[in-house]
């Protein structure tokens, strides 16, 4: 059997709420911005999808996901660079660590 | 002859050439920060002052970047708030010690806001929505050897990937149902199926954290608290200026076929944003927290604007931003120099302001009847035409819930004024001498908050240009 449009598009649902899922259930910054990579891919996934089984005429939903991949990689770079400088003061990646501020 | 793209692409080229000059500075020997600070301020009234250049509109790379004279009024404005921002925090700027990758940051993000006011294909929307809004979670870590600083990087950061990962979902069912990116070409093949629906919901919740309206404000307050003043100032005005003037295109252009749901959408969000921004901002005590829960309260307002889907509508909103500009940004300068020069942060602190330092007390006090809505001020008009905007719909009880909510911003605003002109304190503020820029740049802030509400050319103006 050849895999359909629906194959494709349940697993990309899938993984974009198994990343929801885990951004607001893990605990350490690091596998938090994992998770938001999940999202990001199952938008990707989405995009391809689209454009190969209904829009097969066009480019766009390729180019969006290059786009995508590499604002992912910048979005990373931004993230870590600040997840160092918290662990530098705080000594931890966990973010319960960091809870001075609240209502 | 000069290419057409010179002319409409004028501001980009400014700040792009005014960021390879700070690269450079700071590839090269590098320089005081009080001789290059004046040099920066300097090269952003010229970028403010480019916008006037010319009067016209086009498009350029094949419809993806469209210029008219309404989206250069919007860059104007934006372009003042940062050499507003860039004159009030003076004295904190030049404390810093990365004065130019500061103001590297900060214009990385005006140009993203600049492409994201005239992008004109979802594509370039995306990229620019990410130009502007990664520099600044960079921007709130400024203060690197504070806790609290990080701690509001990484919230910041966070929320605003999360916000995009859901933007971008949005994006991909919206070009699933309808095979196209282009502004121009989606309104005709939005027809209202469940898919288009559910993309739309998603691009609309993910605006909703960008403006941090309330469902998703948590971030808000975390943030504005934990970044330096500059930082704060720069998020809550030209962040959320930007912002909210492509949210008001997006929907009344782009989304117009599916008006009837998202009338519904920012009817009860407006509701939710007023009544709880208010609520919480009368419990807060810090200073910076208190002005964050009060523009999240703003923002509310913004939306009963909004919701009135006429030109309307959209000329009280620009006319109400400009305004929330200059009252937002004397308020926070006030807290600038006084965090600055003393390190106080607290409104118990702000006892007697009034008795130790009189110019800053009347400036802090003008800007918040200015926010809070007080007649002679420019603020009372900027809510009453928000007001008579989202009136025009018929929805009177929206009009009801939004009048009933500036009285209990008055109680808090009013309470921070009595705190300064008429409680005593043993242990007040000391006098503080305030530089001579920054004295300009907040008697400019104070003229314009009176003065805009008392001639009515420039809300015309603005008419003229939505119309």
């Amino acid at each position: 059997m050849q895999p359909g449009l629906f194959h494709i598009l349940f697993i990309s649902t899938t993984l974009f709420f198994l990343g929801v899922y885990g951004f607001f259930t893990r605990r350490n910054l690091i596998t938090m911005l994992m998770s938001l990579e999940l999202i990001l891919n199952s938008v990707n996934l989405n995009f391809i999808a689209f454009n190969k089984y209904l829009w097969p005429g066009q480019m766009e939903g390729l180019f969006f996901t290059v786009f995508i991949i590499a604002i992912a990689a910048a979005e990373a770079a931004v993230a870590i660079a600040i997840i160092i400088n918290l662990y530098r003061s705080h000594r931890s990646i966990d973010v319960e660590s960091a809870e001075e501020m609240k209502y | 002859m000069i290419p057409d793209f010179i002319y409409l692409m004028r501001s980009e080229l400014v700040v792009t050439l005014i960021i390879f000059f700070l690269l450079f500075v700071k590839i090269g020997k590098g320089m005081r920060n009080s001789s290059l600070l004046p040099v920066i301020q300097f090269l952003l009234l010229v970028n403010f002052l480019s916008h006037f250049a010319c009067h016209c509109s086009g498009n350029l790379f094949g419809n993806m970047f469209l210029v008219t004279p309404l989206i250069t009024m919007q860059k104007a404005i934006l372009s003042l708030a940062v050499y507003l921002i860039s004159l009030l925090c003076t004295e904190w700027l030049k404390k810093t010690e990365h004065l130019a990758e500061f103001f590297l940051l900060m214009l990385s993000a005006l140009l993203g806001m600049f492409f994201l006011l005239s992008s004109g294909n979802l594509l370039i929307f995306y990229l620019s929505l990410e130009l502007a809004t990664i520099p600044v979670a960079a921007m709130a870590n400024f203060d690197l050897h504070k806790r609290i600083s990080s701690e509001a990087a990484m919230k910041m950061i966070l929320s605003s990937a999360f916000s995009s990962g859901i933007l971008l979902f949005g994006i991909s069912l919206v070009y699933g149902s309808t095979g196209t990116l282009s502004f121009s070409a989606l309104p005709a093949l939005l027809n209202g199926s469940p898919l288009q629906i559910m993309g739309f919901v998603f691009l609309f919740t993910a605006f909703a954290f960008k403006l941090s309206i309330v469902p998703f404000h948590l971030w808000t307050a975390d943030v504005y608290e934990g970044a330096p003043v500059a930082v704060t100032s720069f998020l809550s005005v030209v962040s959320k200026g930007a912002i909210a003037f492509v949210f008001m295109t997006f929907l009344y252009k782009v989304f117009q076929p599916l008006h009837t749901t998202w009338y519904n959408l920012i009817f009860i969000l407006s509701i939710i944003t007023m009544v709880i921004g208010n609520l919480f901002a009368l419990r807060q005590n810090n200073i910076k927290r208190f002005l964050a829960f009060s523009s999240i309260a703003q923002v509310g307002f913004i939306l009963v604007g909004i919701s009135s889907n006429d030109p309307g509508g959209m000329t009280a909103v620009i006319f109400f931003i400009l305004v929330y500009v200059f009252s937002n940004l004397a308020a926070f300068g006030v807290a600038d120099v006084i965090a600055v020069s003393t390190g106080k942060e607290t409104i118990e602190d702000y006892k007697g302001l009034y008795a130790t330092n009189p110019f800053l007390g009347w400036i802090l006090a003008l800007s918040l009847f200015s926010l809070a809505g007080i007649p002679p001020t420019a603020g009372f008009f900027g809510k009453l035409f928000l007001l008579t905007a989202g009136a025009s719909t018929g929805n009177y009880w929206l009009i009801i819930i939004a009048g009933l909510n500036m009285v209990i911003s008055l109680y808090y605003y009013l309470k921070l004024v009595r705190a300064m002109f008429m409680d005593k304190n043993e242990n007040p503020i000391p006098k503080i001498y305030v530089n001579r820029t920054v004295k300009w740049a907040m008697v400019l802030c104070a003229l314009a908050i009176i003065l805009l509400g008392m001639f009515s050319w420039l809300y015309d103006h603005i008419h003229s240009l939505v119309a």
